[in-house]
């Protein structure tokens, strides 16, 4: 840490240190013989602690705990989250390049280190604190009471009451307030021009890096395995080192109790994105996972559609523009193109393209003529190469594994277990009672657990990409992977056309988003049952809300009658009432 | 907006429940201890707020699994309950009686007298003054199990009469719980309610000893005062009070009035009809 040498090869002083513990000149990598004698890598994973102010840091507490910041913290969780996407099979340029140079960056820009302030502004925080006997004396200061009210998106922790009665007792140090030097600190100030960084945020960070690196992991599959555990989020903070002593408002800071949402994580990466000033980002062209040809692909599989289809999503795609480089790749602070969000465009594609043929009015998709020729005869109508693809009976099929899948995951919702063994205590004071409460919960999971038969928690399920699987090798004929278009579809001067001519809009005007924030409304009772099911079935693949693909349905369906919307203001539209 | 839909811990919690009640109804045993597992630690969270809290929750639930749970076994059942006795002082008491209605079910008497003793030496500062109505019926169930083993001496006193011989030991024991029994079993039918099995015993009691006087002003009380709720027992009660004493046809006459009013299909308005045909009214 305190090796201040320039390099030999570029006179740099920029060191960092290799696995086998040698420092090495991050200008040039060049790798020197020096070792470092202290082998303590848990504390702090990059050698940016020397920016920190060494006058401040008191080696031991007296409860056996050392002095941190919270971005030390945060930066443990990126760690193990980016380890953790690794074992998954992500790039390792991801974690000590990608993302190592993005969490800099964001503590240079929030003048957390790497820059000669921050020292000064914690001396500021204690000594306020100190001086003060009385917590609600100043009235310019928010109180304490009133920070552990303050509910962010995650902070939604209730206020322990017996902790909220203790404070206004307590006039000494600041350790009760909060384990880390700059807990209150970090709550108390309006950070918004600053960004303040929070768990959801970690997860930004992380979808940051992964779309710079172009991997092929979409946001809402990213959140799944959030969920499923495989990446830590929820306790992660029992990875911290015994010496980073967590209570008080750290608690409020690293404790979530609420899985974050697409929309939140997206739109914060977004604005993290202007925030860093980065450049624009790697192109994602046509042969990338996230070009919407591609997640189309991926996702008719996994909605068990014909392949066939996919021809349609690529025609839509490129009618509407959406496969461009430029419209693709993001570009950080600029506000007029909208935000791609392209596992959700993926899926409207789908929609759209669904609703061109089928119509999806709960009439014509079940009652083509195909249908009624089949339920006649009850077996699937072949021509020389397969079968025909019916709407009726691939939403049986589908929506019977639906079901299944939707009442494990609201089971599974219904059982997480939001604690884990590491004791949280807002002071010491009730951590007796904490951890009296602790052995209680545990018995008490012990005792009824060993009457239901499954004490052990079932083990994780192995990450995967995909959630529904269909397999053609079925005999059920269940896969519906190579069923044909060919009863939907009619020839006109060399090109398929579909049969049905109609199309309903699902809405004739768009909302202006920054009003109101979505560009439609949806509610389900005022559409088709079909549409309802296919917006369901995909709402449950990417785990966000129905009404979030509905906008980017209707956004798509505008930009394909763009034309005719601006010439006829009634065009040969359908609505639902 | 999205922040409605989120998943969060209380909603998760919310959920579980609900798929706990499920399986309480369809008495699915084994699937209700599943979920509740997952539901226990609510108690790390400060709930105070809500009406009814994770611990009153996680006691109720986890009782009723427990006693229908055919692996049950008694042991594991009194582990459960004295665990929720340190839960919440507030409901200390309640807590206790139910353990003891239990035990009582269970055919446990020993264990359950033992429990009910223990109770009623539980001081708590200003809660055992709010929780006096549970004490009281602690007391008085523990006077009732007095009143039990008075019966039982009682018989063993007369059939060893019978043979010929008496046991002091036997006696002095006996009128030893007669005058717990009597203490605890006054003490709560003077409280407004309903006490039928408490009433019955006690004048059961002073009718043995001869206090005939006290028997009937304790009849007239529960069946008069209109401070309790209308309770046909009570007449009943009196009626044959009364008529074990041997009393006129007209007080008997008058102790089913009301009863005639409250309960006119009730059995004994025979009796009352013979009667009122008798004395040609």
């Amino acid at each position: 840490r305190d090796f201040n040498e320039r390099c030999a090869q570029c006179s740099e002083v920029n060191w960092g240190l290799t696995d086998g513990g040698r420092f090495y000149c991050r200008s040039c990598h060049n790798v020197t013989e020096r070792t470092r004698e202290v082998v303590n890598t848990d504390f702090i994973t990059n050698s940016r602690v020397q920016t920190i102010s060494k006058g401040l840091r008191k080696q031991e507490k007296n409860d056996g705990g050392s002095e941190w910041y919270i971005c030390e913290g945060f930066q443990l969780v990126l760690k193990k989250q980016v380890e953790a996407l690794e074992a998954l099979g992500v790039c390792p340029q991801m974690k000590d390049e990608i993302l190592c140079n993005f969490w800099r960056c964001y503590l240079q820009k929030s003048k957390q280190a790497y820059c000669k302030r921050p020292a000064g502004e914690a001396v500021k925080a204690l000594s306020v604190c100190e001086s003060s006997t009385d917590v609600d004396s100043d009235p310019e200061r928010p109180s304490l009471l009133h920070l552990l009210s303050l509910s962010e998106s995650e902070g939604e922790l209730q206020t322990d009451c017996s902790f909220a009665s203790s404070v206004s007792k307590v006039s000494e140090s600041t350790s009760v307030y909060s384990g880390s030097v700059d807990g209150s600190l970090y709550l108390m100030k309006n950070q918004k021009e600053k960004l303040r960084m929070t768990m959801p945020m970690t997860l930004s960070f992380c979808y940051m890096a992964l779309l710079w690196v172009r991997e092929p992991i979409t946001l809402s599959e990213l959140l799944r395995f959030v969920v499923e555990g495989h990446i830590p989020y929820l306790n992660v903070f029992q990875h911290f080192p015994e010496k980073m002593k967590l209570c008080g408002l750290d608690l409020k800071i690293f404790c979530v109790e609420s899985w974050p949402v697409y929309e939140e994580v997206f739109n914060k990466m977004h604005e993290l994105a202007a925030f860093l000033d980065l450049p624009r980002f790697p192109d994602i062209t046509e042969s990338c996972f996230l070009h919407p040809d591609m997640l189309c692909m991926k996702y008719l599989m996994e909605a068990n559609l014909p392949d066939e289809l996919h021809n349609w999503t690529c025609r839509v795609v490129k009618k509407i523009g959406i496969g461009e480089v430029d419209f693709l790749t993001l570009m950080p602070g600029n506000n007029s193109t909208r935000k791609v969000k392209y596992d959700v465009l993926a899926v409207a594609v789908i929609v759209v393209v669904l609703k061109l043929l089928f119509l999806l009015d709960d009439h014509y998709e079940c009652f083509s003529v195909i249908s009624f020729i089949s339920s006649q005869t009850k077996v699937y109508i072949f021509y020389s190469g397969g079968p025909y693809f019916e709407f009726k009976k691939w939403y049986e099929v589908v929506k019977h594994s639906l079901d299944v899948e939707q009442k494990k995951l609201d089971e599974d919702r219904a059982k997480y277990l939001w604690r884990c063994e590491k004791p949280l205590f807002y002071s010491v004071k009730n951590k007796s009672k904490v951890l009296k409460r602790r052995q209680m919960v545990v018995n008490l999971q012990n005792q009824f657990g060993r009457l239901s038969g499954s004490v052990q928690r079932a083990e994780k399920p192995n990450p995967s990409s995909f959630q529904l699987s269909w397999s053609e090798e079925n005999t059920d004929g269940s896969c519906f992977h190579g069923h044909s278009l060919k009863g939907i579809l009619q020839e006109k001067c060399g090109l398929l056309k579909a049969m049905n001519p109609d199309y309903w809009l699902c809405t004739v005007k768009l909302c202006n988003e920054k009003l109101c924030g979505h560009l439609a409304h949806y509610k389900d009772v005022e559409f088709p049952q079909s549409y309802h099911f296919v917006l369901g079935l995909f709402s449950f693949l990417l785990r966000v809300q129905p009404s979030y693909i509905h906008d980017e349905v209707c956004m798509i369906e505008h930009k394909l009658f763009n034309k005719k919307l601006c010439k006829k203001l009634k065009y040969n539209t359908v609505l639902r009432k | 907006s999205s922040n409605e839909h989120k998943l969060n811990f209380k909603k998760s919690k919310e959920a579980c429940l609900s798929y706990i009640q499920d399986a309480l109804l369809q008495k699915q045993w084994k699937r209700a201890a599943e979920f509740l597992t997952c539901y226990v630690e609510s108690l790390e969270k400060d709930y105070s707020r809500e009406h009814v809290g994770p611990s009153e929750m996680i006691w109720r639930i986890g009782s009723e699994i427990l006693w229908h749970h055919s692996q049950n076994s008694m042991k594991e059942f009194n582990c459960f309950m004295e665990q929720m006795k340190t839960l919440g002082v507030k409901r200390y008491l309640k807590v206790c009686l139910e353990h003891v209605f239990h035990l009582l079910c269970n055919g446990q008497i020993d264990e359950a007298y033992q429990n009910l003793s223990l109770a009623e030496s539980w001081r708590f500062g200003e809660q055992t003054a709010i929780q006096d109505k549970e004490m009281k019926l602690i007391q008085a169930y523990r006077g009732l199990l007095d009143y039990c083993s008075w019966s039982k001496q009682k018989n063993i006193l007369l059939e060893q009469s019978e043979d010929g011989f008496s046991d002091l030991a036997v006696e002095r024991e006996m009128h030893g719980y007669f005058r717990k029994a009597a203490v605890n079993l006054k003490e709560i039918i003077k409280i407004p309610g309903v006490w039928d099995i408490f009433v019955k015993c006690y004048v059961d009691l002073l009718e043995f000893y001869g206090d005939h006087n006290e028997a009937r002003q304790v009849l007239n009380e529960y069946a008069y005062n209109s401070k309790f709720p209308a309770n046909p027992n009570a007449h009943v009660y009196l009626y044959q009070f009364l008529k074990r004493q041997g009393e006129s046809k007209k007080s008997l006459i008058s102790s089913l009035k009301i009863l005639h009013d409250i309960v006119p299909s009730h059995e004994l308005m025979i009796d009352f009809n013979t009667m009122l045909q008798k004395s040609s009214k």
